[in-house]
């Protein structure tokens, strides 16, 4: 096993009487993409927080990059980069200014700055954008804004929050694209998200949070042969012939679940010899993670 | 596995307390940024004052001809200085700051840098006191075209200027940090800013007051800076401006420490 860039073990974190993050184990080897995955208030962007000390542990330890936090935090921060989910950005102030106050903040000495800023405005695709204002640029390009100020620095380790939520598809291809590279060059990274697609296309394992716990850690394929088996049938009808799939599968001992109008039968193949009538697709994550929370992922 | 290995720390020392690359990091930010609202900025920050200067010194000029023994324009010339520093500071802090976290979510996207709250709030107070100190400067300019006699003394308004600025600004943060919406900025204007403006001494000395609204002032800050500016372009007056440094010193350590308290707070979860 690689070294590990995150260890969390046991982390629990309230905000009065809610419990966001639940006694919450996390280990993030080095060089790994790693997506926390969950529906909204999961814990997901708490656990973000935590990392960054900018929320603080009831209980639990934690160590980023080797220093334990909250006490060595800064030291941490200097080798990690973060992309909020929030955008937070100074709108008023160019692409080349955002990325080179970051590169003050990030310590990067007098020398290496102006190269840092071209490699960081290089890898977001923005060197033509370089002196327009971010409150001109699109909403796509302040995202790869974003990715390129956490970058800036050459960090060990990214954390994206939700990296492309509110993005349209063409758009969020786009980022896949840039996080991959991330990948391929060996950066850590770990990535919050509730779309199922981007877990199963980026990391590397996935963990699936559910009210602030972890209900399932391991590989996507790995997870879904596990829990879901290769296929999946879609049942359409009528309420009464969903209800008559769901009492035929429960007796052939298979798990279905709910999917809006229709049902899913996970596994069909065992369905007392015969297959019921439906549509045939791949099992995913997101029936793991309706099989093993019974919540919606979004 | 139970704990990362060592070699992933880098061999680094370890970061400290209020450090310099972490202070200029902010400082950096906030100047990048000043260079692109710098004009309006300036104009509220020097005509304000200049116009209080004007209609006070003008106006009630014409009723009083001197008080203290100084021309009433050269009175309330350098006592405005400090109504400049307090408007170049407290309120920027009260407001940017309350912006900058609740709307803009800047302190967010800085602390996930190595920068800790004291570091974030010293350095924007250390901005803040920066500009009070040069824009506490525009009365005193004014003052000068209508007749002030320039002198060595003056050379330290600026300095005072920084220092009270400092303290004010931390105030500015202090009350932003407890604020839950904007509006409520309205009850510390009103019930606070407003008489401290008031019985300071900028616009009429304050032993003319009673007895209780002279004790007042003695707590007041902006009373000592307007004393301290006063003597600053007079005059020194020793221990009496011994007093009126240390006091704006105390303000300025206090304010500091209850803004990173507050701050922290606000910004840590």
């Amino acid at each position: 096993m690689a070294p590990l860039a995150i260890r969390l073990s046991g982390v629990v974190k309230r905000y009065g009487p809610i419990i966001a993050v639940d006694g919450l184990d996390l280990l993030v080897p080095e060089g790994s993409c790693v997506g926390l995955l969950g529906p909204n208030g999961a814990g997901k962007s708490t656990t973000m927080k935590l990392l960054t000390a900018q929320a603080i542990a009831d209980e639990g330890e934690l160590e980023v990059l080797g220093y334990r936090l909250p006490g060595e935090s800064k030291q941490a921060r200097a080798l990690c980069g973060v992309v909020p989910q929030l955008d937070n950005l100074d709108t008023t102030l160019t692409v080349e200014q955002n990325l080179v106050v970051f590169a003050h903040l990030y310590r990067i000495g007098r020398g290496e700055r102006r190269t840092a800023v071209e490699r960081a405005l290089g890898i977001a695709n923005l060197t033509d954008r370089r002196d327009t204002r971010v409150d001109k640029l699109s909403g796509g390009m302040r995202r790869r804004l974003l990715i390129a100020r956490a970058l800036v620095h050459r960090p060990r380790m990214v954390l994206m929050d939700e990296p492309t939520v509110g993005l349209d598809p063409q758009v969020r291809q786009e980022l896949w694209a840039l996080i991959d590279g991330l990948r391929a060059q060996g950066v850590t990274i770990l990535m919050s998200t509730h779309y199922i697609e981007e877990a199963e296309r980026l990391a590397d394992s996935v963990t699936i949070m559910s009210r602030g716990r972890a209900v399932a850690v391991g590989r996507p394929g790995d997870l879904i042969a596990e829990h879901a088996g290769r296929e999946v049938v879609e049942v359409y009808g009528p309420p009464p012939r969903l209800a008559e799939v769901e009492a035929e599968s429960a007796l052939a001992g298979l798990r279905t679940r709910r999917t809006g109008t229709s049902v899913a039968v996970l596994s069909p193949g065992g369905f007392n010899g015969a297959t019921p009538d439906g549509h045939r697709r791949a099992a995913n994550l997101e029936d793991v993670f309706v099989l093993l929370t019974g919540e919606e992922i979004a | 596995m139970t704990t990362a290995p060592a070699r992933l720390r880098e061999p680094t020392r370890r970061l400290r307390r209020l450090e310099r690359p972490a202070l200029a990091g902010v400082l950096v930010r906030e100047m990048i940024n000043f260079s692109s609202y710098w004009r309006s900025t300036t104009f509220s920050s020097t005509v304000e004052p200049t116009i209080y200067l004007l209609a006070f010194g003008f106006g009630f000029g014409s009723l009083v001809s001197t008080v203290g023994g100084y021309p009433y324009v050269e009175f309330v010339g350098t006592g405005t200085v400090a109504t400049a520093v307090l408007f170049s500071s407290a309120f920027p802090a009260m407001f940017g700051t309350f912006v900058k976290y609740q709307f803009q979510r800047t302190y967010d996207a800085i602390l996930a840098a190595p920068v800790d709250t004291e570091e974030l709030v010293t350095a924007e107070a250390m901005w803040m006191a920066a500009r009070a100190g040069t824009y506490g400067c525009a009365p005193l300019l004014v003052a000068m075209i209508f007749g002030l006699d320039p002198s060595w003394g003056m050379l330290t308004v600026p300095l005072i200027g920084v220092l009270a600025g400092f303290g004010w600004a931390c105030f500015g943060i202090t009350i932003s940090a407890h604020m839950k919406s904007i509006e409520n900025f309205n009850y510390v204007i009103s019930a606070v800013l407003t008489p401290l403006f008031l019985v300071a001494g900028t616009f009429f000395p304050i032993d003319e007051l009673p007895e209780w609204a002279q004790v007042l002032a003695q707590l007041n800050p902006l009373y000592h800076c307007v004393e301290l500016v006063r003597d600053a372009v007079f005059g020194w007056e020793g221990w009496a401006d011994v007093l009126h440094v240390g006091v704006l010193v105390a303000f300025g350590l206090l304010t500091w420490r209850l803004a990173v308290r507050g701050m922290a707070r606000k910004l840590i979860d």
